[in-house]
């Protein structure tokens, strides 16, 4: 009777370990796969190992030889634009929505509720004539600005729910004080709400890194380009013959530095999806 | 002038600095959401061209749908349209039932306490960090039909006798689309489903195992019902972000016909047709789309899953 128990229970370990083991794989084997084969050798790709049969850098030096490096820094600086622009501007937005009562109040909130659900399809034509107007096509600054309508309502949004999340006690000493509504968000929401900050801008650092229909259509020149379309119009000599060693050296470099931070930042980002998944 | 502030002159101010703090934020999306949306409105109607956008006659709804001639015109008389809404509904409703399951199931795993759980929990959001461009750059090349090691995988343990053109053969195109976008998006019902579990109160667990409850029987009575409300927002957000995929199948397939989807044919239409007023039209389908997905959803989501019969 005992020695079946602990059989039963032996087993039964076994066994949610073995689903533990399939969870993690499924997880995990197409990054390590994409890292094995930034490392193997031209001359090797067809083997399709498991563990890298010969050990270069070579797609590496080729990746970031090209435009790619100015990709990088072009997504960089894109990415870092939206998040400061966003976080500073659903600071604003957040606090009122959150801590004042006033009439409209119900109806800005579900239009910024709207706005997050826009298929950027819908925006595409509308947008690319805007951009030709103010002369922005083909540059960075097109991408900030477009990137505003995927940003700032989800900012804005989770903005408001940490921001209810402050105690009242704190926010009417500031009022006592005769701090007027800027000075209570600089002295009494920022602190407090850093984390949360952190959060929200890194979750919209990612988005924008991301981001590829918008970029696409939006930029042309190597000069522009983002991450995500370089990293999708990588070609080889021919169409048939896809340089598949570079483009796995390109997807590590912009993404190890992604996952990264997720998971240094990881309590941070959950928080901020979740209060991004709540009803306001 | 008094000099004594009333509470309902002091509630006017505040209400006055609201709006001065939230004009920013709705300058700026009425500048990148509301204008662009109005002027694509606007577009459908008209036979504009990117060419030259600014020579463009009015055409009514002639874009959605015009008779003439004796023949059909406009994007819903376009079978490739048809076929892109069947592509984009078979993909959203087959990738959110795997997502959900997957990601219900997965997250009653991790929820099992166990040692090194949190570095486990840390390594399967990972996928979710991966960027669509790259997700599908990682499956098109694990899926290769001469290198991929997918089919090298299946080839040496005699699961399939040929190598299979995954991203090539339009039967399984849409599969394979299917499959990358559950393999990157499972995470975020993780994630969303593992906050909820934690919450629920132990009691009812330890009522039902007293009981002698089968565990099967629980989870449909119990826990389901506890964390229905965080499910249906997963359950909603994947479902409103897969009707407008656009990256994933792009990369993945391109424009090819058998897995295009709704947004791939706008953008086409818009982009690569160059044809302003029809790919308005279509990307304004779209958006009607969505926008009834989402009064829809706002509609079930009061309802709890046994109010729903």
């Amino acid at each position: 009777m005992k020695v079946s128990g602990r059989l039963r229970r032996a087993a039964r370990g076994a066994l949610f370990g073995a689903l533990l083991a399939a969870i993690l794989a499924f997880a995990l084997f197409p990054l390590y796969y994409a890292l094995v084969t930034s490392v193997t050798p031209s001359g090797e790709l067809f083997r399709a190992a498991l563990v890298p049969p010969g050990w270069t850098l070579e797609h590496y030096r080729g990746v970031l030889a090209g435009p790619f490096l100015r990709a990088i820094l072009n997504s960089a600086l894109v990415a870092a634009a939206v998040a400061a622009l966003s976080v500073a501007l659903a600071l604003g937005a957040g606090y009122a929505l959150a801590r004042i009562p006033f009439r409209g109040r119900h109806g800005v909130l579900l239009a910024i509720l709207s706005v997050s659900m826009f298929p950027q399809i819908a925006v595409l034509a509308g947008m690319f004539e805007l951009v030709r107007g103010l002369g922005l096509f083909d540059s960075l600054g097109a991408l900030v600005l477009s990137y505003l309508i995927l940003a700032l309502p989800f900012a804005a949004w989770v903005l408001t729910t940490f921001a209810r999340g402050v105690p009242r006690e704190l926010e009417e000493a500031a009022a006592l004080d005769g701090a007027g509504p800027l000075r209570t968000i600089a002295r009494v929401f920022v602190p407090l709400l850093r984390p949360g900050l952190v959060a929200i801008g890194l979750l919209v650092f990612v988005t924008a890194w991301n981001e590829f229909l918008f970029a696409l259509t939006f930029t042309l020149s190597d000069a522009q380009r983002t991450v995500p379309v370089a990293i999708a119009l990588l070609s080889g000599a021919s169409a048939y013959e896809l340089p598949w060693g570079a483009i796995m050296a390109a997807a590590v470099v912009v993404t190890l530095p992604i996952v990264a931070l997720a998971l240094a930042f990881q309590r941070h980002i959950v928080s901020g999806l979740l209060a991004g998944a709540t009803k306001g | 002038m008094t000099r004594a502030v009333g509470p309902a002159t002091l509630r006017a101010r505040r209400a006055r600095a609201a709006w001065w703090l939230l004009a920013p934020t709705l300058a700026a999306l009425a500048l990148a959401a509301g204008w662009p949306l109005a002027r694509t409105l606007w577009l459908s109607l008209t036979d504009a061209t990117l060419a030259d956008p600014g020579d463009f006659a009015f055409v009514g709804l002639a874009n959605y749908l015009e008779h003439d001639a004796g023949q059909w015109y406009g994007v819903l008389a376009d079978p490739q349209w048809w076929r892109a809404v069947r592509n984009t509904l078979i993909f959203a409703v087959a990738s959110v039932a795997l997502e959900t399951v997957l990601g219900v199931a997965i997250a009653l795993a991790l929820d099992v306490p166990f040692r090194g759980r949190a570095l486990v929990r840390a390594a399967v959001l990972v996928p979710w960090a991966v960027p669509t461009v790259v997700s599908a750059k990682l499956w098109a090349w694990m899926l290769n039909d001469e290198f991929g090691v997918l089919n090298h995988a299946a080839l040496a343990l005699g699961l399939i006798a040929a190598p299979i053109a995954w991203t090539a053969d339009p039967d399984l195109a849409l599969v394979a689309v299917i499959v990358v976008d559950v393999w990157k998006s499972t995470p975020f019902v993780v994630l969303l489903v593992l906050a909820a579990l934690q919450m629920l109160p132990g009691e009812c667990y330890e009522a039902a195992r007293v009981d002698g409850v089968h565990p099967v029987r629980v989870f449909f009575r119990v826990t389901l019902p506890l964390i229905w409300p965080a499910l249906a927002v997963a359950i909603a957000f994947r479902a409103l972000d897969a009707l407008r995929v656009f990256d994933l199948v792009y990369v993945l397939t391109a424009n090819s016909a058998s897995t295009m989807s709704i947004s791939v044919y706008a953008r086409q239409q818009l982009i690569d047709f160059q044809d302003l007023g029809f790919g308005s039209a279509a990307s304004t389908l779209v958006f009607l789309t969505i926008g009834l997905a989402a009064i829809v959803y706002l509609r079930l989501a009061r309802l709890r899953p046994e109010e729903v019969r």
